[in-house]
């Protein structure tokens, strides 16, 4: 097959490259440029871009950079600076998946009469006995990414590869090392691209929004102190709500954006029977009743009954759980916790 | 690279391998060959000999003429990113252009000012091929902004215009060799006697102190061999390649709808070609180009290798869906009416083929 490789300059992907190529297939690998702005490998990600180009000339394939930062910026930032605005927690991650790598890219590969595209996720696709693609957790328990790739459908899933979601990482490093790919010790990237370690989510939503302060409130409406920045509190959140130390512990249970309040209370105020979830996909059609349910990238799973159709799905906790920060994406695994269902976005 | 200017260095890699500065016989023989081009150069372009500065690309030209005319500058918005960068990191003004990538010449009369150092105004734009009134340009400068100097980046211009009808406009003319056939790494600045610019480089003070460090020489002397060349195949080359040009645009055109030639031909040079295609992304066609062994491109680079928005198109008001289609195919000594054939079916067919899988 001629595939498309998508190269972020991390091992993952290098690796990917040289299975792929081991596999008798033809492969061009592809950067994108998505943030033009200063990021923790310089601007326009500079240094992860040249680790990408070496490694591709390493295993003697084309390399090339496609821009897609217009797209980068109108589907993914400007969202989630807005969302921050409205005091929902998005994870652009995702929204860059779902819009930039799983639908710009697979076009783009598409219109360059690539069969596939292929990127260096821990996840797996598989076949069902009746023809449909399954998506379902890599190889590597820990290292497994089919929570941030759940948006794919069955026509993506039918053009996308994931050749390291078969192996550990460990065995990721040792192919590498063994092939002498210059990424081979790099460290995983763990942060959100356009945010520096420097200057933290505060300075990049601070040059892009006025902040205002809030007041802290307990459950029954006492003031209990001040916030500077209203759109920086999340759900759940424990430090850093300017309350004084010793007391109980004490979890932001609300933000008010409009109001500028944030609610905070104890743990217990956080648990939750119900939740909506809404902007849903689904890998093979809706799913309704008994899933397992995980709300981060690599949080547990909790059982959960999923009931409704259409634009927004009701999701009953077996047990109460905590508060999900609307904006969060949430996803429904099988009751083996092995195929991704679908997902969507935590509701207000 | 020309034949010539291959052959011109190649000495200068073994045999003749001296620097100039020293003092014995083989520095002396190198020497000779550094003041030889120089001489030819200098014929070239229509400046004296001493007024010749040999650089290491046309980006140092650039940037010495600007950085070094010192006080505030002022550019078009159509410049190369070697002129138009140090004029913005130093506070100068951007003076923009109308729909053909000429600066205004009403909004360059506004932003002139006694005080203005340097205007800096290309002869030939390098994205879309527009030729520069620059005798316009000079007689508002010089009754606007008396002391201001007049530079122009001439990197484009060699192959298409005669340098020597230009000289007498400006102070300062820039080039760089590898836009003429010669090697990458040496370039020229053209300094008018009784102008002084601060150079950019300073230490051992080569080049009357205008531009220190080693001469390279066999750049300088394969600069010299492609210059001449090009001066001596210039009018045939033009009619020669306005022809396979209009060859190139015509047959684009009517293959396929939607094709926009950016500037008209009469405002151009004959090596470019411009189009900005409507309905597709510059970067999925040069893919399929370059799958097809044609090699062309849309607008510069960044740091990442990535393409960039052209500034160029923005400034003359090309909408920017319009600019993401943009294709610039350049001509040159080597072009033959093969290539042309063969590049007016692959564009084309390549444009239909993107037109069916389009972009949701």
């Amino acid at each position: 097959m001629k595939v498309m490789l998508a190269m972020s300059g991390g091992v993952d992907s290098s690796v990917a490259g040289a299975l792929l190529l081991r596999d008798g297939h033809d492969v061009v690998g592809v950067t994108m440029k998505l943030w033009g702005g200063d990021s923790d490998s310089g601007c326009c990600s500079v240094s992860d871009v040249d680790d990408a180009r070496r490694v591709a000339q390493q295993l003697d394939i084309d390399h090339l950079v496609f821009n897609f930062g217009d797209d980068f910026n109108a589907r993914v930032v400007d969202p989630y600076v807005r969302d921050h605005a409205l005091g929902v927690t998005p994870n652009p991650c995702i929204e860059c998946n779902r819009h930039v790598k799983f639908d710009r890219l697979l076009v783009r590969a598409d219109q360059l009469g690539f069969d596939a595209v292929a990127t260096g996720h821990h996840a797996r696709i598989g076949h069902r006995a009746h023809g449909s693609l399954t998506l379902e957790r890599g190889f590597d328990a820990a290292k497994d990414q089919s929570y941030v790739v759940h948006m794919l459908d069955q026509h993506a899933l039918a053009r996308t590869l994931f050749p390291v979601g078969d192996i550990d990482k460990t065995e990721v490093r040792r192919l590498a090392a063994e092939m002498g790919l210059r990424t081979a010790s790099k460290p995983d990237s763990q942060d959100v691209c356009f945010i520096t370690s420097t200057g933290g989510r505060e300075t990049f939503l601070g040059d892009r929004i006025t902040f205002r302060p809030g007041r802290v409130v307990g459950t029954d409406g006492d003031h209990l102190g001040e916030v500077d920045a209203v759109e920086m509190v999340t759900i759940g959140q424990r430090r850093g709500i300017g309350l004084p130390g010793g007391g109980p512990k004490r979890y932001v249970v609300d933000v008010d954006v409009p109001n500028a309040t944030v609610v905070v209370g104890a743990d217990d105020d956080l648990l939750r029977a119900v939740m909506t979830v809404e902007r849903l996909t689904w890998i093979d059609g809706p799913v309704e009743g008994e899933v397992l349910v995980q709300c981060s990238a690599h949080g547990d799973t909790r059982p959960a009954l999923v009931a409704g159709e259409g634009h927004e799905v009701r999701v009953e906790w077996r047990d109460r759980q905590r508060r999900i920060a609307p904006g969060q994406s949430v996803v429904f695994y099988d009751l083996d916790d092995r195929c991704v269902l679908g997902g969507g976005v935590a509701t207000r | 690279m020309r034949p010539v200017a291959v052959e011109a260095m190649l000495p200068f890699f073994s045999g003749r391998f001296a620097n100039p500065s020293g003092s014995h016989r083989f520095a002396r023989d190198a020497r000779r060959a550094v003041d030889e081009a120089r001489d030819q150069v200098a014929d070239v372009l229509g400046v004296a000999p001493g007024e010749v500065v040999f650089t290491g690309c046309g980006t140092e030209a650039d940037n010495t003429a600007i950085l070094g005319a010192g006080g505030v500058a002022v550019c078009s918005a159509a410049e190369h990113h070697a002129v138009l960068h140090p004029v913005l990191e130093h506070g100068g003004t951007v003076v923009g252009v109308d729909a053909t990538g000429q600066v205004d010449l009403d909004r360059l009369s506004a932003a002139l000012t006694a005080e203005t150092a340097i205007v800096s105004v290309m002869a030939v734009n390098n994205e879309v091929g527009t030729i520069s009134d620059l005798a316009a340009v000079a007689k508002l400068v010089r009754r606007l902004a008396p002391r201001a100097l007049l530079h122009t980046d001439a990197v484009q211009a060699v192959s298409w215009l005669d340098v020597r009808t230009i000289a007498p406009l400006v102070d300062l003319m820039s080039f760089s060799a590898h836009k003429f056939g010669g090697p990458k790494g040496v370039g020229v600045l053209t300094i008018s006697d009784g102008v002084s610019v601060d150079p950019l480089i300073i230490g051992g003070g080569q080049e009357r102190e205008r531009r220190s460090g080693t001469h390279n020489v066999a750049g300088i002397v394969a600069l010299a061999a492609a210059l001449v060349e090009a001066d001596d195949q210039r009018a045939g080359e033009n009619e020669r390649l306005a022809a396979l040009r209009d060859r190139l645009v015509d047959g684009v055109s009517g293959a396929v709808d939607g094709v926009v030639e950016t500037v008209p031909r009469d405002r151009k040079v004959a090596g470019s070609a411009h189009l900005c295609v409507e309905g597709i992304e510059s970067e999925s066609l040069l893919y399929l180009l370059d799958e097809a062994e044609i090699c062309a491109s849309a607008a510069s680079a960044c740091a990442s290798g990535a393409m960039e928005p052209s500034h160029v198109l923005a400034a003359m008001g090309v909408d920017r869906a319009l600019a993401m289609g943009a294709l610039r195919l350049t001509l040159g000594h080597t072009t033959t009416i093969d290539d042309i054939d063969r590049a007016v079916d692959v564009v084309s067919t390549s444009i239909s083929r993107l037109r069916r899988v389009s972009v949701r």
